[in-house]
């Protein structure tokens, strides 16, 4: 049961297999007995999730199923929900019970979804490695010794883990698609504007957005029918029209234009990922694609505009934390500001300070118009590239990270050497567009690897194709690091 | 851009962040590392760039001025660390 898609696990419930009761119960069984080895989750609801599986099969006796009624879905706890901790993986937030739903709960709770729990992550989304939790690290399920991946890495192990048929994540800078590579799983990143913000705990409001973490590009075709749409209370929302994005993951790929960006391909990255990217495009080459080299010229200005970009965005944000209205408060506060800076001091961790910092002193006065706005003009330069390229060719293809999952710890003391393993899925977000990993291969040792994939802005339907097409002919998203 | 003690001390009080003495030194060096790597940026001329805020440029939208809320003080101030009557508790700022 555990190895199976959410497609197959419709089907199931769908002809009677088996319950919606007896579905979640036998993954709260398997979290239970599971997950003190891999810390995918920080909070597992229950009771919640076995209540919301009863309504389902009630609904399905009564004939009022849909495509996602009764399915068991996990969502990083960076998504609000109503009644139940909502942590940001944050000391800040354990004490946080949300009082609303995010816009994306609420779509999954209308669809007749079940939640199992939410899932680990780095605090307030900050990191590659999800070491930053306060709940300690999410582990790698193909290697405990390693990192899972982040910000989302608590859902990507859930469901590389089978702990999860899928589960929600969110992406700033590569926060779905690096753990996504890293596990062997399959996630998305939509359009910016294309799945509604709110609810969700805020990092970068110009860069968030979030997305399905699954085993399949066709479950991920079928979340993205529950999560994407307009939103009047998300404010940079888009309202345009939502396909049904399982309708066209069967059309042919051929003629598809793929483009190489040269920038992708460099030495700096491991030689394992580049020859298992390199079989993954001729698998395509077989399907009926072209392929040509393009040229995304700014790549290396991206690591540099974001980390001003994001810092400035977060420390904005994070402001709303005073430790007055919500979130963690210190003991004893002797006046007003003691109150603040200590409940922040007490209450965010290091990284989250360090990009508080850079983005209170990239927007202090004088320097606004050196780093922001000139950050803002990189962007503007970054995301003319894609536009220009995706003018070209239908999909840009190249590894999702420059090194398999690495050892835990082995690089929390050298937070840039962190930031450069987002080096090629932290473009996509400042231009914008969708992009995906699929699993495409293995490294060193049987460590997944990602094949990133990037379309024009509202093109997750051409992207899901290309991904389904791939998995029809390839078996690499099929193979799992459990022994079931 | 090298950043000293002092300032990261100035810009944690401007953040609102209470940091250990035994820290700052580690802050100021990342921090240091971290300006240095953003600093690749000021190679390029961008004078004739207009910046951008949205993927899409998409523009604030605007809606009519009608109360769509109801109030839910006693709701949401469930989640809040010290209330009384309604208000939020903090320590004393007017002698």
């Amino acid at each position: 049961m555990f190895e199976k898609t959410l497609a197959e696990l419709a089907q199931g419930l769908s002809s009677g297999e088996f319950s919606s009761v007896e579905l979640t119960q036998a993954y709260l069984d398997r979290i239970k007995a599971e997950d003190g080895q891999l810390n995918s989750y920080i909070s597992v609801t229950e009771e919640q999730a076995l209540a919301q599986a009863e309504a389902a099969d009630q609904a399905r006796a009564a004939g009022e199923a849909g495509a996602f009624t009764g399915l068991p879905v996990a969502h990083k706890d960076i998504f609000c929900t109503q009644g139940v901790r909502t942590s940001c993986g944050s000391k800040m937030l354990d004490n946080f019970v949300s009082p609303y739903d995010a816009t994306v709960i609420e779509k999954f709770n209308a669809a007749g979804a079940v939640m199992l729990g939410k899932t680990n992550m780095d605090e307030f989304a900050m990191g590659s490695s999800n070491e930053s939790s306060f709940y300690g690290p999410s582990r790698n399920p193909w290697d405990k010794d390693r990192v899972p991946g982040g910000s989302s890495g608590g859902s990507a192990a859930a469901v590389a883990g089978r702990l999860a048929p899928a589960a929600t994540g969110t992406d700033t800078g590569g926060s779905i698609r690096q753990p996504a590579a890293l596990c062997g799983i399959t996630g998305l990143k939509p359009t910016y504007g294309r799945v509604s913000r709110y609810g969700m705990i805020a990092f970068a409001s110009s860069l968030d957005q979030g997305g399905p973490m699954t085993r399949t590009a066709e479950d991920a075709a079928m979340m993205m029918n529950v999560m994407a749409g307009f939103d009047q209370r998300d404010s940079t929302s888009l309202d345009r029209e939502v396909p049904d994005y399982t309708l066209k993951l069967n059309e042919s790929l051929a003629g598809l234009k793929i483009g190489l960006p040269k920038e992708f391909f460099s030495d700096d990255i491991d030689q394992e990922i580049a020859a298992q990217v390199q079989c993954a495009i001729k698998e395509f080459e077989a399907l009926g694609a072209t392929v040509k080299e393009i040229s995304l010229p700014n790549t290396h200005l991206a690591i540099p505009a974001y980390y001003i970009i994001a810092p400035a965005e977060a420390s904005s944000n994070l402001s709303r934390f005073d430790g007055v209205r919500y979130g963690y408060r210190c003991e004893n506060p002797v006046d007003l500001e003691d109150l603040y800076k200590r409940s922040r001091g007490e209450g965010f961790g290091a990284e989250v300070q360090r990009r508080i910092m850079v983005g209170t002193y990239a927007l202090s006065e004088g320097f606004y118009d050196a780093y922001y706005k000139k950050a803002l003009q990189i962007r503007r330069l970054i995301q003319q590239d894609y536009v220009n390229a995706l003018q070209e060719v239908d999909i840009i293809m190249g590894p999702t990270t420059p090194h398999p999952a690495f050892k835990l710890g082995e690089k929390t003391s050298d937070p840039v050497a962190m930031y450069m393993e987002d080096i090629f899925t932290i473009s996509l977000n400042l231009a914008g567009m969708p992009g995906m990993s699929v699993p495409c291969g293995f490294a060193q040792g049987g460590l997944p690897v990602g094949l990133q994939m990037i379309g024009n802005y509202f093109a997750e339907e051409r992207l899901l194709n290309a991904a389904h097409q791939f998995q029809q002919a390839t078996d690499w998203h099929k193979q799992s690091p459990v022994n079931a | 851009m090298a950043l000293d003690r002092s300032d990261v001390e100035k810009i944690a009080h401007l953040a609102r962040l209470q940091i250990a003495d035994q820290d700052v030194q580690e802050y100021a060096e990342n921090l240091t590392s971290i300006l240095d790597l953003v600093d690749q940026m000021q190679a390029v001329d961008t004078s004739d760039v207009t910046p951008m805020a949205h993927p899409l440029d998409a523009v604030q939208r605007l809606r009519l001025d009608e109360v769509t809320e109801g109030n839910q003080r006693d709701h949401l101030q469930t989640v809040a660390p010290a209330v009384e009557a309604g208000l939020f508790q903090v320590p004393k700022v007017i002698e």
